[in-house]
């Protein structure tokens, strides 16, 4: 049918056009900005950070402590009974070695998210549910020589440059033994 | 299969138009624990499914569900996020009781409009990326929009849309629950800024921060856990198109029909008659005329004259938000919806306070999801 015709209406396409952007894209950009209130669990947790100090949250009632704090405890749905400060040393829980950065760019050497179970923090309950454990980055390590169970501190910014965040701990590293 | 859902708990927390004491999850957990000491039930034993209401571009999280269960008790259990409006979640938990699902379902909304600094822009990708977004006008235009064709359609005149400001502000001096209390002349509220004209800032509800959760129960758990459970006699929802070319701009046929969903539940032929009271859409202040009209309180163009004789007002024949509304109280974004039907358990169970109406039974509740949508939601509940 469509071979009786000579000409199409319409304007035709051709493969610079799509390389171009000229078909098929609208550009926008959103934008979007939040602020946080953080409130009175992470809001004391980052004002630990601050301090150098690691802030975790007490259920007296399920006898766990979880990092970060919270107002209330999520198996009991009781509130929290205590902030206890906990060490800033700990254990690998688990680990990746990624080789894809956030903005997603290729590397060689890869960056070490882990999540490390804290000293003095609950370790596992009855579901294997890792509760003291914070969720950040290794460093000053060989990749190939982290494994889970390794004991790790964190390296700290200087009290100076800490602004009450996550990134006031820089990353852990192996605990030499 | 038939049987009936009740509201045997509600809590909140906020409403205020800023919160910088509480996270969003914080100000959740207030109000989880307001509804299930209400409902007398314990969240890790009793509740069998969580809905909750939330949009990803107002929570600037992804897949914004995710952080919901910790600070509702619904860690380990079943729970779902609707995107839309408070009454499409209690309609979602209505129906997971009805089918025998569940027993006891807990249905949460909330607004941290406060940490939403760019909420116009925001807005803005609610409308179509390729056909309107590029013309870069603000969403509020398509309130100007509508309300110019209402008006001029229906011959309802500016007095009248000032005038539904006049009379939710001042109610909400009356509740404690509300940011904008106020007592202001009709030349006040209509010498106020144009936003997009005819429509004013003064006629346009101003956003809060806020949380209400409801606990809801099949018949013979509520009659066990509570003598004064508010039932959901009829719930309904629908939708127009969302083309900007060629809806309707007068009327809400959407809203008519989602009406018509829950009055046909409820038995209801004439709900002015057969209805005590209303909570309903006053994100701009022509809405609730339109939304009044629609809802079939009375005929289209109607509505303003009936406004302006006192009809809805805190003593009138049917008092349309007695709460003081979305205008008075402030708009709570995706929790809306709920914030309307908290307020109607409130006046069903007697518990008002100083906006308390006398000999209530059954209550109309209505929620639009705002600027650019055709979303109409319409309970029916009764004591």
């Amino acid at each position: 049918m469509t071979s009786r015709f000579k000409s199409f209406p319409g304007t035709s396409l051709s493969e610079e056009d799509f390389a171009q952007g000229e078909v098929l894209f609208v550009h926008d950009a959103l934008k979007a900005e939040y602020a946080r209130d953080t409130g009175v669990g992470i809001g004391a947790y980052l004002a630990g950070l601050r301090r150098g100090v690691i802030l975790g949250s007490y259920c007296s009632h399920c006898r766990k402590t979880v990092v970060p704090p919270r107002v209330v405890c999520e198996w009991c749905f009781r509130p929290m009974s205590e902030y206890v400060p906990l060490r800033d040393t700990g254990v690998v829980n688990t680990f990746s070695l990624c080789y894809v950065t956030w903005d997603v760019q290729r590397i060689s050497q890869p960056e070490i998210p882990a999540v490390i179970v804290l000293d003095g923090a609950s370790t596992l309950s009855e579901t294997s549910v890792v509760m003291g454990g914070i969720l950040h980055k290794l460093s000053e390590v060989d990749p190939k020589a982290v494994r889970i169970g390794m004991r790790v501190r964190a390296v700290w910014k200087p009290p100076e440059e800490r602004q009450g965040a996550i990134t006031d701990i820089l990353y852990f590293k192996p605990i030499e033994e | 299969m038939n049987e009936r859902v009740a509201i045997v708990g509600v809590g909140w927390a906020g409403f205020r138009p800023k919160t910088p004491d509480l996270s969003y999850k914080e100000m959740i957990y207030q109000a989880a624990v307001r509804a299930y000491h209400d409902a007398k039930v314990d969240p890790r034993t009793d509740v069998d499914s969580f809905v909750t209401v939330a949009e990803d571009f107002h929570e600037g999280t992804s897949i914004a569900d995710e952080y919901t269960p910790d600070q509702l008790g619904a860690v380990m259990k079943p729970m779902q996020t609707i995107t839309g409006d408070g009454l499409h979640g209690l309609a979602t938990a209505v129906m997971l009781v009805r089918t025998g699902l569940c027993r006891i379902v807990v249905v949460e909304g909330h607004s941290k409009a406060s940490n939403i600094l760019t909420l116009d822009s925001i807005t803005a990708y609610a409308q179509d990326p390729v056909l309107n977004r590029p013309l870069r006008l603000n969403t509020h235009m398509v309130a100007g929009l509508e309300m110019n064709r209402y008006l001029h359609e229906s011959g309802t005149d500016e007095e009248a849309c000032a005038a539904v400001v006049v009379k939710n502000r001042r109610n909400a001096l009356r509740n404690p629950l509300t940011s904008f209390g106020a007592d202001l002349t009709l030349d006040e509220v209509l010498a106020g800024p144009p936003l997009a004209w005819p429509l004013g800032v003064h006629q346009t509800a101003r956003p809060v921060d806020g949380a209400v959760v409801m606990v809801l129960a099949n018949e013979q758990v509520a009659r066990s856990l509570t003598d004064r459970p508010i039932w959901i006699a009829g719930i309904g929802w629908c939708n127009d198109t969302p083309s900007l070319e060629s809806r309707s701009w007068a009327t809400l046929p959407y809203l008519e029909q989602a009406a018509h969903m829950a009055y046909r539940q409820a038995g209801i032929r004439t709900p002015f008659e057969e209805i005590d009271f209303a909570e309903i859409d006053d994100t701009y202040a022509y809405k609730e005329l339109q939304s009044i009209e629609a809802l079939g309180l009375c005929g289209f163009g109607e509505a303003g004259a009936l406004l302006k004789e006192g009809v809805f007002d805190l003593d009138g024949a049917f008092p349309v938000n007695a709460s003081g509304g979305s205008l008075g109280a402030g708009h709570l974004l995706d929790a809306t919806g709920l914030h309307r039907a908290l307020e109607a358990v409130l006046q069903l169970r007697g518990e008002a306070g100083a906006h308390q109406l006398e000999d209530v039974q059954v209550a109309l509740v209505q929620s639009w999801r705002g600027v650019p949508t055709t979303s109409g939601a319409v309970a029916v509940l009764t004591n």
